[in-house]
């Protein structure tokens, strides 16, 4: 049997079908992995809950959804010399570089993210961020279900039927 | 019709080839949506996670993987025969 499906196996016998992602990061390299769950959770007849906190929430501002970022500093797995990435202009660059590559084999964030709420994933905004952060409803972008805090993130969570990550 | 007949025939074809995860999964899962119960979908995909990804889809939802097989390289083409779950 193939570990993916062991793993599934026991995930049924316990009855989780539920997903609950807290995207707490707003770069490409963190949200993808968080969309791609998202996006196939639905299709594996599951659901989903994104709950977008700190950075993340910033991915659910209209501006902030088309121009997600990877960052160049500190970020040893980029093909250029570390020491490059604090050079003005260099955190564009590498995101443009990501975004075209990843754009052969990917949608965009705000796709995927259309993706999975089409398929029926909900789309949580953070409230404590929103505050703090300066966000207000109206710059949120319409995917957004609702605007929630950590008592109703901690009853998806207490549910035994759900597999929470923290991104 | 049992695949060991050889005569399995497709109802649909969906050609993932090209593409990455979750993109073969979803558009699999968006295709079989629209077929009847028991008919069956033939995929094409050059993802090499496509065999355990779908092998892990059906599993969960039901579907059944009648036959994989592998045909070339650089890319490797993975040709599926998924049966609907009977509604």
């Amino acid at each position: 049997m193939l570990q993916s499906e062991r793993v599934l196996e026991e995930a049924k016998e316990a009855g989780k079908n539920k997903l609950v992602l807290v995207v707490s990061k707003g770069t490409i390299d963190m949200l993808y992995p968080a969309l791609v769950l998202a996006t196939t959770a639905p299709a594996m007849g599951m659901e989903v809950d994104m709950y977008f906190t700190f950075w993340g929430l910033k991915t659910l501002t209209r501006k902030g959804v088309r121009s997600p970022k990877l960052g160049s500093v500190g970020n040893p797995g980029l093909p250029i010399p570390n020491i490059l990435g604090i050079i003005p202009g260099m955190t564009n660059m590498v995101s443009w570089m990501m975004k075209k590559r990843i754009g052969k084999y990917w949608p965009t964030v705000y796709d995927m993210m259309k993706m999975a709420k089409e398929a029926g994933a909900r789309i949580h905004a953070c409230s404590p961020t929103m505050g703090f952060m300066g966000v207000k409803e109206e710059d949120l972008i319409a995917e957004v279900d609702d605007i929630v805090g950590a008592s109703t993130f901690l009853g998806w969570a207490a549910d035994p039927k759900t597999i929470t990550l923290f991104i | 019709v049992s695949a060991s007949e050889g005569q399995l025939k497709a109802d649909q074809v969906l050609d993932a080839k090209g593409l990455l995860c979750p993109m073969p999964v979803i558009k699999v899962n968006d295709a079989i949506k629209k077929l009847n119960g028991a008919q069956v979908l033939e995929v094409l995909a050059t993802d090499p996670g496509s065999k355990p990804d779908l092998a892990a889809w059906a599993k969960h939802t039901g579907h059944q993987i009648i036959t994989v097989s592998e045909e070339g390289s650089s890319p490797k083409v993975f040709r599926f025969m998924i049966r609907k779950k009977e509604a």
